[in-house]
């Protein structure tokens, strides 16, 4: 929701990016305010991924040029754990698996990391367990899910939810989701939804990549940016991503390339 | 013929120097035991130690252990209760304690409840002789192996299992080996026998006593003592069988162990090793099984400075239908080397055979270093089965996706490689040894740099 007088959570000026020595992004500009939830769409390949992990901190990106600042703080001078203290969040499309940690453990674990971070009390097993299965009534979650590896033999949709619960357990002021709703069905894409609509508030931020507006039913976003070879080319409101779905996005490549023409 | 002093070969003369002082070992008055002891005997005669020209013991080098002497263990350490009451495992109330190899009954509780017989061996014979001598010695064979003949050569006495006829027990039984005198060798031996339909859980545990009273001279754990140790298992049909084998000898210590398995029709072993301590280690366990038989055979080791361990498995199936899984891990940090070497053996006929083997290892140093030899042999045409080995570092995503949720790349590391060996340990079936195994895990690979 758009409030008046909110906070600049994120402002990304000219950010250039690349993997392997291959750019990928290619001078973006992005801005996010308190209350707000951005969707971020467009083709394969035109780089939306690559911007959520660059903000998140993946090694294997490096930043060419631009700047980000979070909260007024230099985001690339952080290391990765340092942004997710400060409270950056990211949903991962493919949340990584990992055999022989569990969940319970880690979920507590990295609470407690980040509550430190903040001054605020940290939980025990007994209390930690407590309010861990509250937040996972949010997300339709059975208990079971504590007692299993990371991420290990869950399924597509239980991943999903397994990243919208640490989200709700961490309270970051800028949660971005990469892709969560792809290999959802429609039941699990409901509750996923709620999690994440009954997370927002006006001092918190959410930043979905998506590819289709199906998400965007649940999640209904103020700002709709259609991303194209490194870079965002189109802003709108959610009735962009109704367009976009009927109509593609090679129409805006297009207008895209026509305003450049006449620039 | 039971003594060593009939040793004459020149290749003899290690094991001489390695066994200097050995006593005329008393006749038993069980002729097949003397029979046996002879025939080891003999063996030992004609076979060389192993070096590293030998194709099984290329990556291990025991000529720091052929260069030593050891006496043999003559007088236990007589101890208490107290003293090593640290080792015990709250879940196993049967226990058999050796002290450098000898029974120490006033340490052991060998009452249980059930119909389990859980003794050594001198007191077994007086009544199960018969099914002491039809398998003591009989799985393992010397014929090739020196330290086996070794073993079986100066065999005095031996922790056993027998397990009738379906009875089931689940509570761990504890055959805790101690090692308290340095420069020492000692041949603990086990034998463990599940008869058809019955269930056991064995937990075969080397432990070294750090006793407070040397602190002054001399730190123990860093003295050398040998283990040199056997085990045969049998699973009679439809047995299961649950063998933990923990091996946390002193950091000096030299530990060799033969351990082989015998499975029956139907039959299930389960089996998870452990291999901590020693400066060097070699585990060699065979694995033999009929039709419909199954096993799981898991593995962790977890070294570091200077330490050797080696893992030698070999997987025979030998009839249809045997499924088996193996999972071997190997932490290295330091400048140690591990050693893996994984037989699957499917023989002719042995048709429908599901065998999966993986090998993974982590290595935490620049100098640390893995061999890693899994192996299939297969003669039958009707199988399924797969294997493959892993040697690297920490998966960067699993790093980075621990990162972005706060933890420090650091702790991330920790949390990895304690979750890398905590796989293993979670197939433990005895809660508070995997507790105990979880935290020293931990501890020691966040010591590492």
């Amino acid at each position: 929701m758009i409030y008046q007088d909110s906070k600049v959570i994120l402002e990304v000026r000219g950010l250039c990016a690349s993997v392997n020595g291959v750019e990928i992004l290619k001078g973006l500009d992005f801005t996010v305010k308190s209350g707000e939830v951005h969707a971020i769409m467009g083709p394969n390949g035109s780089g939306k991924s690559t911007f959520a992990k660059v903000l998140a901190g993946h090694t294997a990106y490096e930043v060419t040029a631009g700047t980000a600042l979070f909260e007024g703080r230099n985001l690339f001078e952080l290391a990765p754990e340092a942004r997710a203290l400060a409270g950056v969040f990211l949903a991962f499309q493919y949340p990584i698996e990992v055999p022989g940690v569990v969940n319970n453990q880690f979920l507590r674990l990295s609470y407690n990391t980040i509550q430190e971070q903040r001054g605020k009390e940290e939980l025990d097993p007994l209390e930690f367990d407590d309010f861990v299965r509250e937040k996972m009534k949010l997300l339709e979650m059975s208990p079971d899910f504590l007692d299993r590896n990371v991420n290990e033999g869950f399924s597509g949709g239980e991943k999903k939810r397994n990243e919208i619960l640490q989200m709700a357990l961490l309270e970051p002021s800028l949660g971005i989701l990469d892709e969560t709703d792809s290999g959802l069905d429609i039941d699990a894409l409901r509750i996923v939804s709620q999690g994440v609509n009954q997370l927002t508030n006006k001092d918190n931020a959410i930043v979905l990549v998506t590819h289709y507006q199906r998400l965007l039913n649940y999640i209904v976003p103020d700002f709709v940016h259609v991303m194209e070879a490194g870079r965002i080319i189109k802003t709108g409101g959610k009735e962009l991503a109704l367009e976009l779905e009927m109509r593609g996005y090679d129409w805006v490549a297009a207008e895209h390339q026509e305003a450049m023409a006449t620039v | 013929m039971n003594t060593l002093t009939s040793i004459r070969r020149p290749l003899a003369g290690c094991l001489e120097t390695l066994l200097t002082g050995l006593p005329q070992l008393q006749t038993s008055p069980l002729p097949w035991i003397n029979a046996l002891r002879a025939e080891a005997v003999n063996r030992l005669d004609a076979l060389p130690l192993p070096t590293t020209r030998d194709e099984d013991w290329r990556f291990t080098d025991i000529s720091a252990l052929t260069n030593l002497s050891f006496s043999p263990a003559l007088n236990a350490t007589y101890l208490e209760s107290a003293d090593v009451a640290h080792f015990y495992i709250e879940e196993a109330t049967t226990r058999l304690v050796f002290v450098d190899g000898i029974y120490a009954p006033q340490l052991s509780n060998s009452a249980s409840n059930s119909g389990i017989l859980v003794s050594n061996m001198q007191t077994a014979l007086t009544t199960h002789a018969a099914v002491i001598e039809a398998h003591l010695g009989r799985h393992v064979t010397f014929n090739d192996n020196v330290f086996t003949a070794l073993n079986t050569a100066v065999l005095r006495d031996a922790a056993v299992v027998i397990v009738p006829r379906h009875e089931l027990d689940a509570t761990p039984i504890h055959l805790l080996f101690i090692a308290t005198q340095k420069e020492v060798v000692s041949t603990p031996r086990c034998l463990v026998i599940a008869e058809t339909g019955s269930a056991v859980t064995v937990l075969e545990d080397y432990v070294v006593l750090y006793q407070p009273t040397w602190h002054e001279e001399a730190i123990f754990i860093k003295e050398t003592h040998f283990t040199n140790a056997v085990t045969e298992i049998v699973l009679q049909d439809h047995a299961r069988v649950n063998h933990i084998r923990i091996q946390r000898e002193g950091s000096k210590a030299f530990h060799i162990a033969n351990c082989v398995v015998s499975l029956g029709r139907a039959s299930n072993y389960q089996s998870v090793s452990v291999a901590l301590g020693a400066q060097i280690s070699r585990y060699n366990l065979e694995v033999l099984l009929v039709e419909g038989a199954e096993c799981a055979v898991d593995g962790l080791t977890l070294i570091s400075a200077n330490q050797l361990a080696d893992t030698h498995t070999c997987i025979d199936h030998t009839q249809p239908h045997g499924v088996s899984r193996q999972l071997h891990k190997c932490i290295v940090g330091g400048s140690a080397h591990a050693v893996f070497n994984g037989k699957i053996m499917v023989r002719h006929g042995a048709q429908r055979t599901n065998s999966i083997q993986s090998s993974r290892n982590l290595l935490l140093s620049g100098k640390a270093h893995v061999d890693t030899k899994p192996q299939l042999e297969i003669f039958a045409d009707d199988v399924k089965c797969a294997h493959g080995a892993t040697i690297g570092q920490l998966d960067s995503e699993q790093v980075f996706y621990l990162q972005s949720r706060g933890l420090s790349d650091s702790v991330a590391r920790n949390l990895l490689t304690y979750a890398f060996g905590a796989e293993i340990l979670e197939r433990i079936p005895i809660a508070s040894l995997k507790h105990q195994l979880e935290q020293t895990v931990l501890e020691q690979t966040i010591s590492q740099p």
